[in-house]
């Protein structure tokens, strides 16, 4: 019982999200119009680098291509709203289908690799997404990009709209928590651990990974959804390969395979961002001491080294 | 003094003495309500350089007015877009929503100051971009609260140049650009201005952004039988064109034509003999005669120990028109559409053009255009002098401006070229 218990948190989603929820939903109570907003955007990437992190963590391949699948799905909306004049709630729909056939599209040439043959794929077609918007420019507008016709009336209002960020992401923190804990989700551990003997035990190894990437895009098609949304446009920036990156840097800030620790990773980052470049042009060195600190002292992210403490002392 | 106070503190020693750049905001203490910009430049990132000089322009403006315009102090914050227009957006919002800053100013890659137009049209910001060239801000897409103050619009300088090259008697050019919008742009109003007076555009290349080996575009042009090469490249970009046509050769056989950017002194500043002699057109040059240009060229290059080019100069200028017009209003630029109409409705007299300049019925400004030369000055630099001048061009150049809008905005594909 006495291991149990405090292994239990580890083990239960609903206090965690209790922690996110009661946090982000009175943060907008206390801060200005703009600290509301980085905390938005801080919502929407944490999405993204939790189904990066589906990846990286159960499944053990690290994606560069999630960027581009988010960007997909943020162009999608875009281009859907404002140069069509369509129905957001469609274009909503449209985004997200267009990010989990591209997502499958990947998944067809990344399911049977694993390592750095993984990273390598995914890297080169998270570059040819990024090349077509740039060079399409009849249709993506070029580097200049899209602009988009604005939020729908009900989620205009900035509140709102955090507030909406907040369920859907919380919603999908959930569902992707149930994912990876599921019987699914542990057979992606297995392929983690060891694909051929998963393969010997009958398992369908890479229709598993066909599924799981092709799932992990649905998740980032929603974060970006909301990026366009949260930002009404689009340009090359948005699927470029520093998207993907960054989405894998948080979840590895956070910690790899905690889910919840892309909340902390995507925090980390977006803050330092945002403060440190008010100070110095320098910012970007200031990251890379920070990731250097970080693969030095918590090698499994921030949350998986409180998760290691927490375990130890018992 | 609270936590935030001492951090910016902080951060402003640690800044200066560490790197030597100068990044924090400056911040005043008076009494006076002071009036707050918002000032965003690539700070970071592949135009960092060219960021840096408008920073250096804005500066020297309000420093020469020691900080303080029509009896209020003035508190500049800059912030850097590192290029990306996604951080552009967010520190757009940061100053308007979290530093509440009269009006916004600056940035320098069009699809920064794209996005950022997008922001400040939801919300009446005042805006104002002497940088941003995009051709639509001021033709098609106009927002009211954006403005071009001692800016450009992108294809509105080539045109003097592409009529100049038809009097040389060029019957034949082909024309290499950057492979983005800014360079469809430029190269549209040579095309269109060129092949309009009877010219023929043989060939039209395009090549990527930080194409480092020029050869095979090279080697392509050499072949074809053309009397002059208009090119439109960047940066480094321009600097390795130019380097790499004077080491096939090519220099001196083809006369080279460039956009106002490929021999802005940002460039030719490091440039040896490989840049003498292109011809390109533009608003300014800081090899003009005329007294009060040389005497900004002199303060500036007192200052920042270099010759201005078009970053530092247009972003110096179109802070003097602000800064004019917010003194016309005797400080109080509270009611934004009243400040939006007097910048819109006034002439930048002083500036370091020598020569008043005001804007057309679009929001764009009419300048005279030189064309010029790069030669070397007494001081044994290149710089850019006028070799023939033309008067009051506008962005619309001879058409009629209901006409020209009909047209579609330039592309790769659209060119304005009219077959002959």
């Amino acid at each position: 019982m006495m291991a149990m218990g405090p292994l239990s948190i580890w083990r239960s989603p609903l206090i965690f999200l209790a922690i996110l929820a009661a946090i982000f939903g009175v943060l907008p109570l206390l801060i200005s119009q703009y600290r509301m907003s980085i905390a938005n955007e801080i919502l929407i990437f944490a999405l993204l680098a939790m189904s990066i992190d589906v990846l990286a963590g159960y499944a053990g391949r690290t994606s560069l291509g999630h960027g581009a699948i988010f960007g997909t799905a943020t162009y999608v909306i875009i281009y859907w709203t404002a140069n069509l004049g369509g129905s957001p709630w469609i274009g909503c729909l449209l985004a997200i289908a267009a990010a989990v056939l591209m997502a499958a599209a990947f998944a067809l040439f990344a399911m049977r690799v694993s390592g750095v043959y993984f990273v390598l794929i995914t890297l080169a077609l998270g570059m040819i997404v990024w090349g077509v918007c740039l060079r399409w420019s009849n249709v993506t507008g070029g580097e200049n990009g899209i602009r988009g016709s604005g939020r729908p009336d009900i989620i205009a209002d900035p509140f709102v709209f955090y507030y909406v960020t907040l369920a859907v992401v919380l919603f999908f923190a959930f569902v992707i928590w149930r994912f990876v804990h599921s019987p699914f989700g542990l057979s992606l551990c297995g392929i983690r651990d060891s694909e051929s003997r998963m393969r010997s035990l009958g398992y369908g190894t890479t229709l598993h990974m066909f599924l799981a990437f092709t799932i992990t895009g649905f998740f980032s098609g929603i974060a970006g959804v909301l990026y366009a949304f949260f930002n009404n446009f689009v340009s090359p920036s948005t699927v470029e390969l520093s998207q993907s990156v960054e989405g894998l840097l948080m979840a590895i800030v956070g910690g790899v395979g905690t889910i919840f620790g892309a909340f902390l990773g995507s925090a980390a980052i977006i803050l330092l961002e945002n403060v440190v470049s008010q100070y110095t042009a320098r910012w970007p060195m200031v990251l890379g001491f920070m990731f250097i600190g970080i693969m030095i002292f918590a090698p499994q992210g921030i949350l998986g080294a409180l998760k290691r403490q927490a375990t130890r002392k018992l | 003094m609270d936590r935030r106070r001492f951090l910016k503190n902080t951060g402003l020693i640690l800044a200066t003495s560490t790197t030597g750049v100068l990044s924090a905001p400056w911040v005043a203490r008076a009494q006076a309500a002071p009036i707050r910009i918002g000032f965003m430049a690539p700070l970071s990132g592949v135009v960092a350089a060219g960021g840096r000089e408008m920073v250096e322009g804005f500066n020297m403006y309000w420093e020469k007015k020691d900080h303080k315009i029509a009896g209020r102090p003035v508190e500049v914050i800059v912030e850097d877009d590192a290029g990306n227009p996604d951080t552009a957006l967010r520190k757009a919002r940061r100053l308007v929503e979290q530093e509440h800053v009269d009006f916004l100013f600056g940035n320098l890659l069009a699809n920064t100051g794209l996005a950022v137009a997008n922001y400040v049209k939801g919300n009446g910001v005042p805006y104002f971009i002497p940088i941003i060239a995009a051709d639509d801000l001021t033709q098609r897409h106009r927002i009211k609260n954006v403005v071009r103050v001692a800016g450009y619009t992108a294809s509105q300088m080539p045109r003097p140049l592409a009529d100049w090259a038809l009097k040389q008697g060029h019957k034949r050019i082909a024309t290499i650009s950057q492979d983005y919008t800014f360079g469809y742009e430029q190269c549209g109003g040579f095309s269109q201005v060129f092949t309009g007076g009877g010219g023929e555009i043989v060939a039209q290349l395009w090549n990527p952004l930080s194409t480092s080996d020029f050869s095979p575009y090279i080697g392509q042009l050499a072949g074809m039988e053309i009397d002059a090469v208009f090119a439109m490249e960047l940066g480094a970009d321009a600097a390795r064109f130019m380097k790499q046509y004077a080491n096939f050769g090519l220099k001196g056989r083809i006369p080279l034509l460039g956009a106002q950017n490929f021999t802005d002194q940002s460039v030719i500043r490091t440039l040896g003999t490989e840049c003498e002699g292109i011809i390109s057109s533009a608003h300014f040059a800081e090899g003009s005669d005329n007294p009060v240009t040389q005497k900004f060229v002199k303060a500036y290059q007192e200052k920042y120990n270099k010759l201005p080019s078009l970053y530092g100069f247009s972003v110096y200028s179109g802070a003097m028109w602000v800064g004019q017009v917010i003194e016309k209003l005797g400080g109080d630029i509270s009611d934004r559409d009243k400040f939006i109409d007097a910048v819109l409705h006034s002439e930048l007299t002083d500036s370091p053009l020598g020569r008043p300049v005001r804007f057309d019925d679009y929001g764009n400004p009419i300048y005279d255009v030189y064309i010029r030369k790069v030669v070397k000055n007494a001081e044994g630099k290149y710089w850019n002098v006028p070799i023939e001048t033309y008067p009051s061009v506008s962005q619309f150049w001879t058409y009629d401006p209901k006409e020209y809008l009909k047209q579609p905005l330039f592309s790769r594909e659209y060119q304005g070229i009219q077959k002959g």
